[in-house]
């Protein structure tokens, strides 16, 4: 198998806490990836790393065996869906405003229907954006991350926020763009089930990774699970 | 008159251009806090007996590129930054204008504006710059959106978010002094912010807005200075009040319901 991605001793540490120790793994191309871990874990962190936002870290990323240091052009092919996404509420895009933003060819305009259609939301192209429910803007936010045809998925908590109707919805989207499109998907999420049911890989973080393998390996471990569910509640505990 | 029409709609599509980037980054005073550092580069150039704009050009400029630079370095609030870079400006003029003794008639018409004075090389001054502003916005307006709408987004798609922060400050400080003939160093926010404001309420996208925000602007603008000069009133305050009228009479209709969401 090809590795699209590869982590090497990555370390983050930030003034009063070290946010990542030592994490190494590799994502193969195809894979669909969940990275579980409580809040606090370092998710983000991980992914600010991977996606160039934060240079100040130890360590080795690469993306088809590019050390990102040297180049940024990998990020022509990652598409990246947010936590949440942030703007200003009454910014005066409409959903085709916002998904043409992320068009790197004004060519390819034909490709932001395409993708609404696939993503239901064609009709709300000419509303704006500000107007649409959490799960609507969450799926815009696909399509924005979709446009340019990505070979890897970046997700970081995607549903946080939004209605369990909308939540199905997204994860059988990401299941088909997976599945029928081969497209690479590492999602970061605190859905166990969620992870169970639609990743065929796992990495279950806690500042130093703690599993890194396939699913059924993890979850047909109880040990293992048992030990990210208490550091979880742990982690529950400490912010309440 | 015809000098002061030319020079005034130029003025108002760049306002509306520039200050809609502005308004949407929540940085509807930065174009005041530029206008009154500006206020010290014309006591400077009054002083030095060089062209005031030119100075004004100079320091406004700085000022902004400097607070840019420390509202990132020392992570100071955005109106903060503002607040200190326009006290700055009005200081350093009031000091200079203290020590010459004071050039009261050429200040007023830097602080109120004197559009109906633009001069030939004024109006050509205000074309070029108009037209270079306008061109870069263009060939950059996909960069320039992005970044507005989420700058960490904008930067995972590769676009380089600081240079291009640094870029608007450097056109809203271009616009800014440019625009100072029109409305003076008092008024000028008023010409980037009112037009955005009034045209964001009717829940259009982007370029729409962008157009009746231009729209407006420029009615306010020709209008204000038909008003200004056939009953002999300031033009700054009409255009301004002009704008004001504009945007009250949206507020009116969309408290009424009228106005659509798409």
């Amino acid at each position: 198998m090809l590795s699209v991605a590869e982590i090497e001793h990555l370390t983050v540490q930030y003034p009063d806490v070290k946010a990542l120790d030592d994490v190494s793994f590799t994502v193969e191309k195809g894979d669909f990836l969940g990275i579980i871990g409580p809040n606090g874990a370092g998710k983000s962190t991980l992914f600010a790393a991977m996606l160039g936002l934060n240079t100040k870290y130890k360590g080795i990323i690469r993306f088809f065996g590019q050390d990102i240091r040297k180049s940024k052009d990998y990020l022509k092919e990652i598409g990246y869906v947010p936590q949440k996404p942030i703007f200003e509420k009454n910014f005066p895009a409409t959903v085709n405003d916002v998904v043409k933003m992320s068009l790197r060819q004004e060519s390819n305009v034909d490709k932001i229907d395409e993708i609404l259609q696939q993503l239901w939301i064609h009709e709300l192209s000419q509303k704006r954006i500000g107007e649409l429910s959490g799960g609507q803007q969450q799926r815009v936010f696909i399509a924005k991350a979709l446009v340019n045809s990505p070979k890897i998925l970046i997700l970081d908590e995607p549903v946080t926020g939004i209605d369990q109707q909308s939540i199905e919805l997204f994860y059988s989207i990401l299941r088909e763009l997976n599945a029928k499109q081969k497209i690479t998907i590492i999602w970061s999420s605190h859905d166990l089930d969620a992870v169970n049911q639609l990743a065929n890989h796992v990495a279950c973080l806690n500042r130093t990774l703690f599993f890194h393998g396939e699913s059924d390996a993890f979850f047909e471990n109880d040990e293992l699970v048992k030990q990210y569910s208490e550091a979880s509640m742990q982690e529950h505990m400490h912010n309440h | 008159m015809q000098r002061a029409l030319i020079s005034g709609v130029a003025i108002a599509i760049l306002c509306s251009v520039i200050g809609l980037f502005l308004v949407l980054r929540r940085y509807s005073l930065f174009g005041d806090a530029i206008a009154h550092s500006s206020f010290g580069g014309i006591a400077l150039g009054l002083m030095a007996g060089v062209y005031p704009l030119w100075t004004a050009y100079g320091v406004s400029l700085a000022s902004g590129l400097i607070i840019t630079k420390i509202k990132e370095k020392y992570d100071i609030s955005g109106d903060a930054a503002i607040a200190v870079l326009l006290s700055s400006g009005i200081a350093v003029g009031l000091v200079i204008v203290g020590i010459s003794g004071g050039f009261t008639i050429d200040i007023f018409s830097f602080l109120f504006g004197s559009i109906l004075l633009v001069s030939v090389n004024e109006t050509i001054l205000i074309l070029s710059l108009t037209g270079i502003i306008l061109i870069v916005v263009l060939l950059l307006y996909r960069q320039l959106l992005y970044s507005t709408f989420n700058e960490e987004q904008a930067k995972v798609s590769g676009i380089p978010v600081e240079k291009i922060n640094y870029l608007i400050v450097f056109m809203a400080g271009l616009t800014v002094v440019t625009s100072i003939q029109l409305v003076g160093v008092l008024l000028i926010s008023a010409l980037f912010v009112i037009p955005n404001v009034t045209a964001i309420m009717y829940g259009k996208g982007f370029k729409p807005t962008a157009i009746l925000s231009i729209s407006f602007s420029i009615f306010s603008v020709v209008t204000g200075i038909f008003i200004s000069y056939i009953f002999n009133i300031t033009p700054a305050g009409t255009i301004v009040l002009l704008s004001i009228g504009l945007f009250g009479a949206t507020m009116a209709i969309k408290s009424m319901g009228l106005l659509s969401k798409n």
